[in-house]
């Protein structure tokens, strides 16, 4: 791993670094890969576990209102007519 | 005069309805300790007192506490004091992890134990400090700053969940509530010299639970003894239809009267102090004179447990934690686009160990790496669940210590992997989805606690409780 993934993986991540903060991510980065490269060379059966399996989700009826919808909007950062107001994409 | 530090949520309890308290005394003095100690330990980030906080208010809490008791209608939690940690939603009320991203974000709706808490008239006196969004084994991740261990403040109090641990060590509340992703709940209790337990996954719904690791976080109790924290057990668990890896906990049938525990030895070799291992030695002695059958285990997985962790957990952070882009809440930094609006607002909001982990995961979901790092742990953790089935048809319990050293001074694990250490006895638990619990083995020559781990079946949750009694007569 070099600065150039560090900053790749910044930017997948939407975090932006300082250059003091790259060279000290790839260093810690460095040490915890180290520590976690042992399970690479681990030789392991693929084991199968039993999950109990069951149907979750609820009928498609009209849902319990648990969440307030004021508090939710009054949480935006920005928005218009109790909409969410964002940055145009295109 | 009610001395909460020594006070037991089943004493208080049979004090209130007996009428020898009330409610409002128990939360005076609750708020009284927070007046003595609070700004020097840093437990709680809020407390609910004042009039702004309207029906939420402490005292407020306890008149009604106090009303449903003189109806007859108080149950084991009603009129308690009890802490919350920062990453469980309190409908109106500040949730920030921890977390500047989060510093002003109120909760919509409250969390499935919150309710609960709410139902039993539990009084909630606030909201108690963590590392930030728990990953961390001192709070000092925090973004407001660490906590202090009550016993030495010159020490940490263990993390994530450090101010909950505080609260109840100090006297500040009788119970508390944490969360426990890889040992977050235990630790700390056993840095603080008091009961932690981390549930069956699913056996507490992680409805409201602000996510840091979604297939291994769980939220479970801090108390004094074991007989409190299965009261605030009984009360925040149950099935809930909000979280669909809840589960209803299964009667389990009585076990033997000899009790028969395995102690992984060989993983006890390496990294653990001494003076914890021989306290660990004299506590199993006391067990056998209590009766307990202690034999030897091979696990030979188990070591793997912390470099799997920190492969699946990064994975799942960085994709929790996607959702903070400072669009629909928390703090937003305003930049150029929409994605330098995501980066700046990600940036200013979270902190160094956060960051870590989020480009970690990121690096191990990476095309390329996604076999040889997520896949390969989780094969690894699948053989860490079959080794722990596989044992629990020989003995009932695994024991080891709880963390495998004693409270550590502030500044002292600078390098992350030394931090990830204070861990190794506590993540696999939650790799396997098993419950815990940290009972209290005595103190150090310096006067520092000791803890021992007991890991049980899946569902065995109950049965975890009695085993501190046992211990508890020969501390």
């Amino acid at each position: 791993m070099d600065l150039k993934d560090i900053e790749n993986l910044a930017e997948l991540a939407k975090i932006e670094l300082l250059d003091i903060e790259k060279s000290k991510l790839l260093e810690d980065l460095g040490s915890i890969l180290a520590y976690v490269k042992q399970i690479e060379e681990l030789d392991v059966p693929d084991l199968e576990i039993e999950y109990s399996q069951r149907n979750v989700w609820r009928e498609d009826e009209d849902s319990f209102p648990i969440f307030s919808k004021d508090l939710i909007i009054s949480q935006f950062p920005d928005s218009k007519n109790n909409f969410l107001k964002v940055k145009k994409i295109l | 005069m009610i001395d909460t530090r020594t006070l037991t949520i089943e004493k208080a309890g049979e004090a209130l309805r007996s009428g020898e308290f009330s409610s409002l005394d128990l939360v005076s003095a609750c708020l009284q300790k927070i007046k003595e100690r609070n700004d020097e330990l840093h437990a709680f980030l809020e407390v609910f007192s004042g009039e702004k906080y309207g029906v939420d208010d402490v005292y407020a809490q306890a008149k009604r506490a106090d009303e449903m008791i003189k109806n007859g209608k108080g149950v084991a939690m009603t009129g308690i004091p009890i802490a919350i940690k920062d990453n469980i939603l309190m409908t109106g009320m500040i949730t920030s992890s921890g977390s500047k991203i989060l510093e002003n974000y109120k909760a919509s709706y409250d969390a499935f134990v919150i309710k609960k808490l709410k139902e039993a008239g539990a009084v909630i006196m606030g909201r108690t400090n963590m590392d930030e969004f728990a990953m961390g084994s001192s709070t000092e991740n925090s973004a407001y700053g660490p906590s202090k261990n009550p016993i030495d403040p010159a020490r940490v109090p263990g993390g994530s969940s450090g101010g909950s641990a505080v609260a109840v060590a100090s006297g500040m509340a009788l119970g508390a509530l944490g969360s426990d992703t890889g040992g977050s709940i235990r630790m700390p209790a056993s840095f603080c010299g008091i009961v932690g337990m981390k549930a069956t996954y699913g056996a507490v719904s992680r409805s409201g639970l602000t996510a840091l690791s979604s297939s291994l976080d769980q939220i479970g109790p801090f108390a004094k003894d074991s007989e409190d924290a299965q009261i605030i057990f009984e009360c925040i668990s149950g099935y809930d239809e909000m979280d669909s890896t809840s589960i209803t906990l299964k009667p389990k049938e009585k076990k033997s009267l000899k009790i028969k525990i395995g102690i992984p030895r060989d993983f006890l070799k390496e990294g653990v102090d001494a003076e914890v291992l021989k306290n660990f030695e004299e506590t199993l002695e006391k067990l056998k004179q209590k009766g307990y059958e202690v034999v030897d285990v091979s696990m030979p997985y188990i070591k793997y447990a912390l470099p799997v962790y920190y492969v699946i957990l990064p994975a799942e952070v960085s994709t929790n934690l996607a959702r903070l882009e400072g669009m629909r809440y928390g703090h937003r930094v305003e930049g150029e686009t929409m994605f330098d609006t995501f980066k700046r607002s990600r940036s200013a909001g979270f902190g160094p160990e956060t960051r870590r982990r989020i480009i970690l995961g990121t690096y191990v979901l990476s095309h390329g790496y996604y076999d040889a790092y997520y896949n390969k742990a989780w094969k690894v953790r699948r053989a860490i669940i079959k080794e722990y089935e596989d044992l629990f048809k020989k003995v009932d319990y695994i024991v080891t210590p709880t963390v495998p050293m004693l409270p550590f001074k502030f500044g002292e694990k600078s390098d992350p992997v030394q931090m990830y250490l204070a861990d190794i006895f506590t993540v696999s638990v939650n790799l396997a989805w098993l419950p815990a619990i940290s009972i209290p083995s005595g103190f150090s020559k310096e006067g520092l606690p000791f803890g021992i781990e007991f890991t049980g079946p899946s569902e065995s949750d109950l049965s975890l409780f009695a085993i501190e009694k046992d211990l508890r007569d020969n501390r």
